[in-house]
């Protein structure tokens, strides 16, 4: 009996196994966590706009994001998406490995017809944007080299993290918002591709709906282009908060 | 009728040796000559100098074998839309022209002699499911299974894929997912296919993995390239048709799929 259920186990874990070894396997989870990522930079983006509506309204987000779930929430969407941006790097580098060693001698003359330039840079603003996630994480999350884990506040009599103090400090050192500016246009061409192609990949694209979706991905691109860039260039170039 | 005078730059390689760019001056061509006749002057005058011929591949020509290839100013098929090597006519080029000439180039597809390359993996992967069983005893009645119109149209556009390999040779990863998601999807879409369509998908997917070509970045160069206009919506369906086969052999009753076709 133990021996039949743990031989169906395998054979699922076989199978799944198999799944990710194909090249299909690998570009659906590559596409899958896209999208997850995708709704995390569109939330995200939200939520850091708040700043613009003020020091409170950014504070009791941050808060409300530190105390969800008794702390517990801001983990479950840490781990999330640590997993996401694991395995879309992980399975996307294997892919691209793959792929130079699918043509070892290069053309003499190679023209691209219809591909997009953001389309042959991806694993180029993908690595930038893994830097970029790793300085975020250090700058805003583990404040490394910095103090503004100290930088508290009250809130409706209650002692908070200074989020909206430690963002006005983060980006009014030049270095740290050209840094942002630039990663954020790289995730701009990232989107791009990335947020029509995912459709493709998940099997879901359709000759009506892939114009739709290129449209709504370059939308998407340029939305989070600025809406991100905003806040550096209001706080370094016209002193918002300052 | 004009002549062109034309500097060619073919690559010239015997198996797995190095090879090289070889400039050959191509004077006094015809434009009505097609562009293998071009290659066939060409080669006509290499012989009587004594000198070794170019290799390359052809057979029909006229469009439908397949068998044609070469990267054309790096292009498969040379610069017209929808159109093969065989088919290409050299009042395309205007005198003086520097036309680049090389084989299709994938790690998959290894270069036999000069432009000539081996095209068997296509083979093997049609061996891995591309095929409907046929049993032996009575045949049904032609009209016994009602297929809707647009069904067959689609199937049959799909048929057209002449398994050239320029979609390969377009795309920047190598990639046979255009070729795969025709051959597949031909007899995915068809009643007749039915029977067999989880274990077609994934043998077919498996072997063209096993042979070594790129994955899919959805750049669509391969149906730019095609020079039967197969389109990419059949990628689509083919990496559905993949997950569903995947999720049903993981979780479902359907037996182990073994390398398929023997
Ligand atoms: C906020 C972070 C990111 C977002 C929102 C994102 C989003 C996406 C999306 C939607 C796709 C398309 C999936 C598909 O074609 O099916 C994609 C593909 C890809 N991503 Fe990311 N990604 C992010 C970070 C990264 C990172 C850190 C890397 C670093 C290696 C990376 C490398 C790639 C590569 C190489 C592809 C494949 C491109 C292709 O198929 O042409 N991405 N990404
Ligand atoms: S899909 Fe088009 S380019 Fe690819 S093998 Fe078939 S006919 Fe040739
Ligand atoms: S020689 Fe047959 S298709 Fe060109």
């Amino acid at each position: 009996m133990f021996k039949m259920k743990t031989s169906h186990m395998s054979a699922v874990f076989d199978s799944l196994s198999r799944f990710y070894a194909s090249s299909i396997g690998k570009k659906f989870l590559v596409a899958l966590t896209g999208l997850v990522l995708i709704g995390f930079v569109f939330g995200h983006m939200i939520g850091n706009l708040l700043i613009f509506v003020g020091k409170d309204a950014i504070n009791e987000y941050g808060h409300m994001l530190q105390t969800a779930l008794h702390g517990g929430g801001v983990w479950i969407a840490r781990l999330g998406l640590l997993a996401a941006v694991g395995i879309h790097i992980v399975a996307t580098i294997q892919l691209t490995r793959a792929n130079r060693a699918a043509r070892k001698d290069a053309y003499g003359q190679h023209k691209a017809q219809v591909s997009s330039k953001a389309s042959h840079t991806m694993i180029w603003s993908g690595l930038t944007l893994l830097a970029f996630i790793v300085y975020h994480l250090l700058h805003f999350t583990v404040h490394a080299g910095n103090d503004y884990g100290t930088y508290h506040t009250t809130l409706h009599g209650e002692t908070v993290h200074d989020v909206y103090r430690m963002v006005i400090a983060g980006f009014s050192w030049a270095p740290a918002s050209i840094f942002y500016i630039i990663a954020m246009l790289l995730l701009s061409t990232h989107l791009s591709h990335g947020f029509s192609s995912l459709f493709q990949t998940l099997g879901v694209s359709t000759d009506k709906t892939e114009p739709l979706f290129k449209k709504l991905g370059y939308a998407f691109a340029g939305l989070v282009l600025v809406g991100n860039c905003s806040i550096p260039i209001a706080i370094l170039f016209f002193h918002y908060g300052r | 009728m004009s002549l062109l005078n034309l500097h060619l730059k073919v690559w010239r390689q015997n198996g797995s040796q190095p090879g090289h760019f070889q400039d050959i001056e191509a004077p006094e061509i015809p434009d009505h000559a097609s562009f293998l006749e071009m290659m066939d002057i060409v080669n006509e005058r290499l012989i009587s100098k004594g000198e070794d011929p170019v290799a390359f591949d052809h057979d029909c020509r006229e469009g439908i074998c397949g068998m044609c290839s070469m990267q054309i100013n790096g292009v498969p098929h040379g610069p017209e839309k929808a159109t093969t090597t065989c088919q290409l006519h050299m009042r395309k080029f205007r005198t003086g022209d520097t036309i680049w000439i090389e084989p299709f180039r994938a790690s998959a597809f290894p270069i036999l002699k000069d432009l000539m390359v081996d095209r068997t993996a296509f083979d093997r992967i049609q061996q891995a499911g591309g095929f409907v069983t046929v049993r032996t005893g009575a045949p049904q009645d032609a009209n016994a299974l009602p297929i809707g119109k647009e069904v067959a149209d689609a199937a049959m556009d799909a048929a057209e894929c002449i398994g050239c390999g320029a979609c390969v040779a377009a795309c920047k990863n190598a990639s046979a997912m255009l070729f795969v998601s025709a051959k597949a999807g031909q007899l995915n879409s068809l009643p007749q296919g039915q029977p067999e369509k989880d274990r077609r998908t994934l043998g077919m997917v498996r072997q063209m993995d096993k042979e070594g070509f790129g994955n899919c970045t959805n750049q669509y160069e391969c149906e730019a390239a095609c020079p039967k206009g197969i389109s990419v919506r059949w990628i689509t369906k083919l990496n559905r048709d993949y997950a569903i086969a995947s999720v049903k052999e993981a979780f479902g009753n359907t037996p182990k799929v073994a390398g398929g076709g023997d």
